[in-house]
């Protein structure tokens, strides 16, 4: 039987779901409760200066990039699983579509984390 | 039976290839004793209402695992399920979800059969042993890495409980996966490459959603969906090392 190439887009779904799993709902209370709010922490603790700065720190740039890239691995993942239990028989089109716009935010992240430099 | 039984109303799927145009429903009255089980309940419509209804069975005590059906939409065993945890309403039974049915509540086995034999459901010792050899010795935990899954019957309740299964039937199934994670997992086997190939394919573990319901309807307490996982992750580890030069891995 033919091998399948599923185990690079589970381990990328596995990593992402182990991640969002562990800081997830951190970071929905910082970036969405917390600072907007002036709650518990400094209201600019996100302004762009602050953020740019911690963009532009190497370790910054590890985490940004590992969030974004793998939230969406993990994200496309369960929704092309989703479509296949509606029915969708045929999904080439949709795996395209859901691991392409994961690969396309990757490299968007990776450019726009280089581009904004060290 | 007498007149202080209660009566309940089981209502079974029939189909009868060479007279039935399709299945349908047919309900019988029957009365019953609470430790009536619903294989009971069919055996006495055989019995007494109607002779002509088809369903499978044997040992009556969850070992043989043939008189698996529907019941209630449900996939179990009709020896494990009571009657009286249905009374006062009635009480449906179907042939398995996701087989194609022979015959009232028979349902064909062939998938299901040649799957299981493809996996080598037994143990390839890693070269022939002799009788002055003695016998293999294992410790207490290696013979718990496959205790639970060497418990399966047989019976696919978890193939009918599969939603993965029943949209591709070419998926090998929660039962033939957990049997083949019993031989993989044993201490005393050498057929785990040979098996690998199956598990490595689109229609081995990678099928699964992680659903779950295989372990939950099980009857004997396998859990195929945990010999699944555990074999996705080794699927993953075996797909990066067949990467690696031939020699390097393991």
């Amino acid at each position: 039987m033919k091998r399948s190439n599923a185990p690079i887009f589970w381990t990328l779904f596995g990593a992402g779901g182990m991640l969002s799993a562990l800081i997830g709902p951190m970071l929905v209370l910082i970036t969405g409760i917390a600072v907007p709010l002036g709650f518990l922490l400094p209201a600019d603790l996100m302004s762009y200066p602050h953020m740019l700065k911690f963009a532009q720190h190497w370790a910054g740039k590890a985490f940004t990039f590992a969030v974004v890239s793998l939230f969406l691995w993990h994200g496309v993942h369960r929704i092309f699983h989703s479509l296949h239990d509606l029915g969708l028989k045929t999904a080439t089109g949709a795996k395209l579509t859901c691991y392409g716009v994961a690969l396309l935010g990757t490299a968007l992240a990776a450019y726009s984390l280089l581009v904004i430099g060290f | 039976m007498n007149e202080t039984h209660k009566v309940i109303a089981i209502e079974v799927l029939r189909y009868r290839p060479e007279l039935d145009e399709k299945p349908f429903f047919q309900t019988y009255q029957v009365p019953f004793t609470e430790e009536m089980s619903v294989l009971q309940g069919l055996l006495y419509i055989k019995d007494e209402l109607d002779g002509t209804l088809s369903f499978r069975w044997s040992c009556r005590m969850a070992i043989c695992g043939s008189c698996g059906a529907m019941i209630d939409g449900v996939p179990m065993l009709g020896c494990h399920t009571f009657l009286r945890d249905y009374y006062p309403n009635k009480v449906r039974v179907e042939p398995l979800a996701h087989f194609p049915i022979e015959r009232d509540l028979v349902v064909g086995a062939d998938d299901f059969i040649g799957k299981l034999e493809r996996i080598k459901p037994y143990i390839v010792p890693k070269e022939p042993r002799t009788l002055a050899e003695g016998e293999y010795l294992q410790t207490p935990a290696q013979l718990e890495r496959i205790l639970q899954f060497s418990s399966c019957i047989n019976c696919m309740l978890c193939y009918a409980a599969c939603p993965q299964y029943g949209l591709d039937p070419a998926f090998i199934g929660p039962g033939v996966l957990a049997l083949l994670h019993r031989y993989n997992a044993d201490s005393r086997d050498a057929a785990r490459a040979d098996r690998m190939q199956l598990v490595n394919a689109e229609e081995g573990v990678w099928s699964c959603t992680a659903v779950g319901y295989c372990s939950e309807v099980c009857p004997k307490g396998v859990d195929p969906a945990n010999a699944v996982n555990q074999n996705k992750t080794a699927s993953a580890a075996d797909y990066f090392l067949h990467w690696l030069p031939k020699g390097s891995g393991k």
